[in-house]
């Protein structure tokens, strides 16, 4: 059976449509129970962001209607230079057309409307990934190729965290490893980088001594349950002691040092705000205080009284007291999970989660009829991304995650993010109606 | 393609549902077991429990005159936080006639104590009402400032101020009694007499309201729709036996007096006027300054809220004798007929007791002994009491009399429903074991009989005696209150259904004391409180008494006390005065009496009275002893503080003040001395 007797509307994968639908709708009715209030005399409200949303949930849908009359070639073709127009753009944001908000500048006026070219990036980066990945004379088990993919990827994080300070928008980037480790990136790359983002992570997170302990527990636990091939080879003793060592070194002399003599206080400050916690009493610099930190903080506890207020099954569309009243700071965009917590309570949070793993999972299904490399790539860069924005989001909501201030898929109020996923997913829609051509 | 990649495929997945699942856990810990107490910070937070208070019951007396209603008064706040630069200290200090310096005085006050960051400091209390108008309209100039109101109460009749008490904001030791666990800070509570007795009936029972408000604390509606909400139930209204009229005629004439002039009603208990001297206008107690007046009148050398019907004990003077007479009656040791030959002073002790009257007959039988109060014939009479031979022994015989002196409601507090009543002293034969080390006869305590010696009663007693001979051998516990909201058998008042009667002791006794103490009036020694067609029984009374200035004992004039009822059959009235240093209890207690019985009884003073009225309510009877005695006491608790104080410049002053005394105390003997020698007095 030939794609092309089929009608375009029979190709599209409705799933996957109907489910974005339903998460942007979901999205809009959250936004609306945060600005709702009993004494409001009409629905639509043009100074209200449910309303906002809405007319960018619109916008996007239009964008979506174009995308799917385009030709898919053209997708194939644009990868390259989208890439480095998005970066000039990137460049742009320090010129005098950058804005400062929030003492982030990453976003760009551009005279009739702001956006943050870091948003759009992921989308060309997902492209460029993609394109570099199905290119007819890229092995990917090479390391050059390997490490020319990992850059097309880390090269705008660097630049977003080191010039931009938009810590969360620039580790998404990260996601993109999946899409790599699915293509074949060894695991132990991915397991040494994994552990190394873990230990330094843990370094802030968990005072030394306790994570000595946890680093000499887990070093005695790898030794015991791998006696047998111990016995056979020496070599993975002394691989894990030196392991262990590495961390402890890193952990309890380097970080330490590091954060007392070599750097200023500010910048220790710095690091602690990336990950929304207060600096530790003994890297405390003099005429240093916590007070600035204490704002990620009063967030989380505010986010959590909320959502743990709604208890088993919630209080109710438009019952609650927390997100209703502005209780949580930033509940419209970053902490929008929080209405679903309280409103809807437990049941309906995992509903809400299950609904997003459906989501995902949908994509990985569709990735993997793709009989293009380019199409499959894509389709595992977008899902990467949006697992990885939904799993910092809600876990700070919760306080699991570091609060680094990136929105939830398709709810959190924003028109560029709602904007850029549903482009993002559209294409991706159109590169599944494609699926029986080889596309690179 | 590799193989690998179903795997990876297949890894990625599980990775997909796994981190989900931890948050889904989080999530189960969060909101299902409340983790980490989150739920009950969310009530917290969002949710406002607002008070809301009913208004006090109001107090009104026995003819439906309101004697005690509620108003609302206004507390200036400020919120330190909110104010700005612009802020237009001065012209809000001419809006509250206050001086600048005073205001940024009581402000830098309060930062001091609260800090910047406190909400709502209370600048000024019980701001009045005009006061209010002016700021009121001109609020709106001032960021964070704001008028709060709050109950007061209001005291309409102008009297009570010593009975009725008042309402204050709970203290701190009030709020750590476990008593007080339903009250919280900032509420209301009454402070002293019957505010303070009936206050639970008084204070109803405030109202909640669960409101939710949003992060700026702006309220936004009810919380849950209001269903967790209680409506605030009223104070129940107080009824009392207090005729407003009369207390008011009391008042007026108890002042400058010390003292206290009670009525009761024999039939009921119920208490008709009540006035403590000196008499203060109650509306001290209420408005703008009532923390400046209380300190005031705390300080007072006269001690004006000193409650002297319950709290001050005198020596009951010849108005004690019915009583004797009753007791030796009813033990049957003497006769109605019986006579003692007095000739000026009582001499079977040794020591001479003085009598006022030395014509011969004026103790011829009970009668003409109660209506000429001889003194000589109390003491023996007292004496047959407590040496009756039925009784062998004058141990026993004292004891038996102290059981009388008990059923009659002496010796203990009363139980009146005012706070802090004292019981007096009625000695019993350990109090003399104790005196004289069990070594003591009736010989040493004659004079009990008359009144003199070692027996104390608070003015409620004498008052109380009264109404036990007016109702020839019962009474009830004098109270105020008749009824708590229209309800006369409320628990609370319970205690005062009960008819206390004495034993048995025969009418006729009680009507020949009563026969007496008529003849006090119709041509004894109590003329003065003679009315037209009432037959009014009463008993003069002239209480000696010592002050002691630093180790010296010195005699001080006489009190004067006057116990009276009437009319002597279908008695409506039993009235007890008492005014400190009087002199005869003719000359003050007799008229304040007999007054406050026409007033009651005739509901009006005649005019042939109305100029004896005037001299009782313009007269001054304070002796200088009262405030010398005063600023000594001041003085010596200034030195012991100093003493205390322990440091070089503090113990210096205290020298200093250790001399003032000596002076003091040095001149006021020397004229004491100078008085009793000369018998002039020195002007101040």
């Amino acid at each position: 059976m030939s794609y092309k007797k089929t009608s375009v509307v029979d190709r599209i994968d409705w799933t996957l449509v109907i489910l974005f639908l339903v998460l942007s709708i979901i999205g809009v009715a959250c936004i609306y129970s945060v600005e709702h209030r009993d004494t409001d005399i009409s629905f639509f409200m043009s100074n209200r962001r449910y309303t906002q949303q809405f007319i960018w949930l619109g916008i996007s849908l239009l964008f979506g209607f174009v995308i799917i009359l385009l030709d898919s070639k053209f997708i194939t073709a644009i990868p390259f230079l989208s890439y480095v127009v998005g970066f000039i753009f990137l460049l742009l944001t320090l010129t005098p057309l950058g804005k400062a908000v929030k003492g982030s500048s990453s976003f760009l006026n551009l005279g009739i409307f702001t956006f943050q070219p870091g948003e759009l990036m992921k989308l060309f980066a997902a492209l460029a990934i993609a394109k570099f990945l199905s290119l007819q004379n890229t092995n990917f088990s090479t390391t050059n190729h390997r490490l020319t993919a990992a850059a097309l990827a880390l090269v705008p994080m660097l630049y977003i965290m080191l010039f931009q300070n938009e810590t969360g928008l620039a580790l998404v980037y990260l996601s993109f490893f999946i899409a790599m480790y699915r293509e074949g990136l060894p695991n132990i790359i991915l397991i040494i980088g994994f552990s190394i983002f873990a230990l330094t992570i843990a370094t802030l997170l968990i005072p030394k001594n306790y994570l000595f302990i946890i680093l000499s527990v887990l070093a005695v636990w790898i030794l015991w349950s791998q006696r047998k091939q111990i016995k056979r080879n020496k070599e993975i003793l002394f691989l894990v002691a030196g392991i262990w060592f590495v961390g402890v070194l890193f952990s309890q002399v380097m970080v330490p040092i590091a954060f007392k003599k070599v750097l200023k206080g500010y910048q220790v400050q710095r690091i602690y705000t990336m990950i929304g916690q207060d600096v530790p009493e003994d890297y405390l610099h003099e005429g240093m205080d916590n007070k600035k930190q204490n704002a990620a903080n009063y967030n989380v506890s505010q986010s959590k009284i909320a959502i743990a207020s709604g208890g088993f099954f919630g209080k109710g569309f438009l019952n609650g007291t927390q997100t209703q009243y502005n209780w949580v700071p930033e509940q419209g965009t970053d902490f929008i999970f929080c209405t679903i917590g309280e409103q809807f309570g437990f049941v309906g949070s995992v509903l809400l989660i299950m609904l997003y793993v459906s989501f995902l999972l949908r994509i990985i299904f569709i990735a993997e009829r793709q009989r293009s490399v380019f199409s499959r790539v894509y389709c595992y860069g977008i899902g990467g991304i949006m697992f990885f924005h939904l799993i910092i989001n809600i876990g700070m909501t919760v306080g699991l995650a570091p609060v680094i201030g990136i929105p939830l898929p398709l709810l959190s109020y924003g028109g560029t993010s709602l904007l850029t996923f549903a482009i993002m997913i559209v294409i991706m829609v159109r590169l599944d109606m494609d699926r029986q051509m080889v596309l690179r | 393609m590799a193989d690998f990649s179903q795997n990876r495929s297949v890894f990625i997945r599980i990775f997909f549902i796994a981190i989900p699942v931890i948050i889904v856990l989080r999530l189960l810990f969060l909101q299902v077991f409340d983790f980490g107490g989150y739920k009950e910070a969310a009530l917290g937070q969002a949710v406002y429990i607002k008070k809301i208070y009913p208004p006090r019951g109001i107090i009104y007396d026995r003819k439906g005159e309101v004697l005690m209603n509620n108003s609302v008064v206004y507390d200036l706040t400020i919120e330190p936080k909110k104010v700005k630069a612009d802020f237009d200290t001065a012209f809000l200090c001419k809006l509250i006639n206050i001086n600048t310096a005073d205001f940024s005085k009581q402000f830098t006050k309060l930062i001091k104590k609260y800090g910047w960051q406190s909400k709502n400091l209370t600048l000024f209390r019980n701001l009045s009402p005009a006061v209010v108008a002016r700021l009121q309209e001109n609020i709106y100039e001032f960021h964070g400032i704001d008028l709060i109101a709050h109950a007061e109460r209001n005291f309409s009749y102008d009297c009570g101020g010593g009975i009725l008490g008042f309402i204050n904001e709970i203290s701190e030791s009030q709020l750590n009694d476990e008593k007080y666990s339903d009250y919280e800070k900032g509420d209301y509570i009454g402070v002293r007499g019957l505010e303070y007795t009936y206050e639970e009936e008084l204070r109803g029972s405030p109202g909640v309201q669960y409101l939710l408000r949003d992060v700026k604390q702006r309220i936004q509606g009810p919380y849950k729709n209001g269903e967790m909400d209680s409506s605030s139930i009223p104070g129940k209204k107080i009824e009392l036996f207090l005729d407003a009229k009369l207390q008011k005629l009391a008042e007026t004439m108890m002042q400058n007096k010390l003292g206290c002039a009670i009525a009761i009603d024999p039939k009921t208990g119920g208490v008709l006027a009540y006035a403590n001297g000196p008499t203060f206008d109650p509306k001290l107690l209420t408005g703008a300054d009532k923390g400046k007046n209380l300190v005031a009148l705390y300080n007072d050398a006269t001690k004006p809220l000193l409650n002297r019907g319950i709290q001050a004990t005198y020596t009951p003077g010849s108005t004690f004798k019915p009583l004797t007479a009753l007791v030796a009656l009813d033990q049957g040791v003497i006769t109605p007929s019986y006579g003692y030959g007095c000739n000026g002073g009582y001499f079977a002790c040794g020591r001479k007791v003085a009598c006022t009257h030395t014509g011969a007959g004026h103790a011829a039988n009970l009668g003409l002994a109660i209506a000429n109060s001889c003194n000589a014939y109390f003491c023996h009479v007292f004496r047959l009491s407590i040496d009756a031979a039925k009784y062998g022994n004058v141990h026993v015989g004292l004891q038996k009399w102290h059981h009388y002196m008990n059923d009659f409601g002496l010796g203990h507090p009363t139980g009146i429903d005012l706070p802090n009543e004292k019981g007096g002293q009625i000695p019993d034969s350990n109090f003399f074991n104790k005196m004289y080390n069990g070594n003591w006869n009736s010989c040493m305590m004659s004079i009990i009989g008359m009144g003199q010696g070692e027996i104390l009663l608070t003015p409620l007693q004498m008052a109380n005696s009264m109404c036990l001979i007016a109702n020839k051998g019962f009474y009830f516990t004098p109270h105020f209150v008749k009824s708590i909201d229209g309800d006369s058998t409320h628990p609370k008042l319970k205690p005062f259904l009960i008819k206390h009667k004495i034993g048995n002791i025969a009418d006729s006794s009680y009507q020949w004391v009563a026969a007496g103490m008529q003849e006090v009036v119709e041509q004894g020694t109590g003329k003065i409180a003679k009315l037209p067609d009432v037959a009014v029984c009463a008993k003069t009374g002239t209480a000696q008494n010592n002050g002691s200035m630093y180790g010296k004992v010195i005699k001080l004039p006489n009190h004067s006390m006057f116990v009276a009822f009437a009319p002597r059959d279908n008695p409506k009235i039993a009235v007890a005065v008492a005014i400190e240093n009087g002199g005869y209890g003719a000359t003050w207690g007799g008229p304040i009496a007999s007054l406050m019985i026409e007033q009651y009884l005739h509901d009006t003073i005649s005019s042939k009275r109305v100029p004896l009225l005037k001299k009782m309510q313009t007269a001054k009877i304070i002796i200088n002893y009262t405030y010398l005695r005063d600023s000594l006491d001041r003085q010596k608790y200034r030195e012991k503080e100093l003493l205390k104080n322990g440091n070089k410049d503090s113990l210096r002053k205290a020298i200093a003040i250790k001399d003032s005394i000596k002076h003091s105390k040095d001149s006021m003997l020397a004229r004491y001395y100078f008085q009793k020698v000369y018998g002039k007095k020195l002007n101040n």
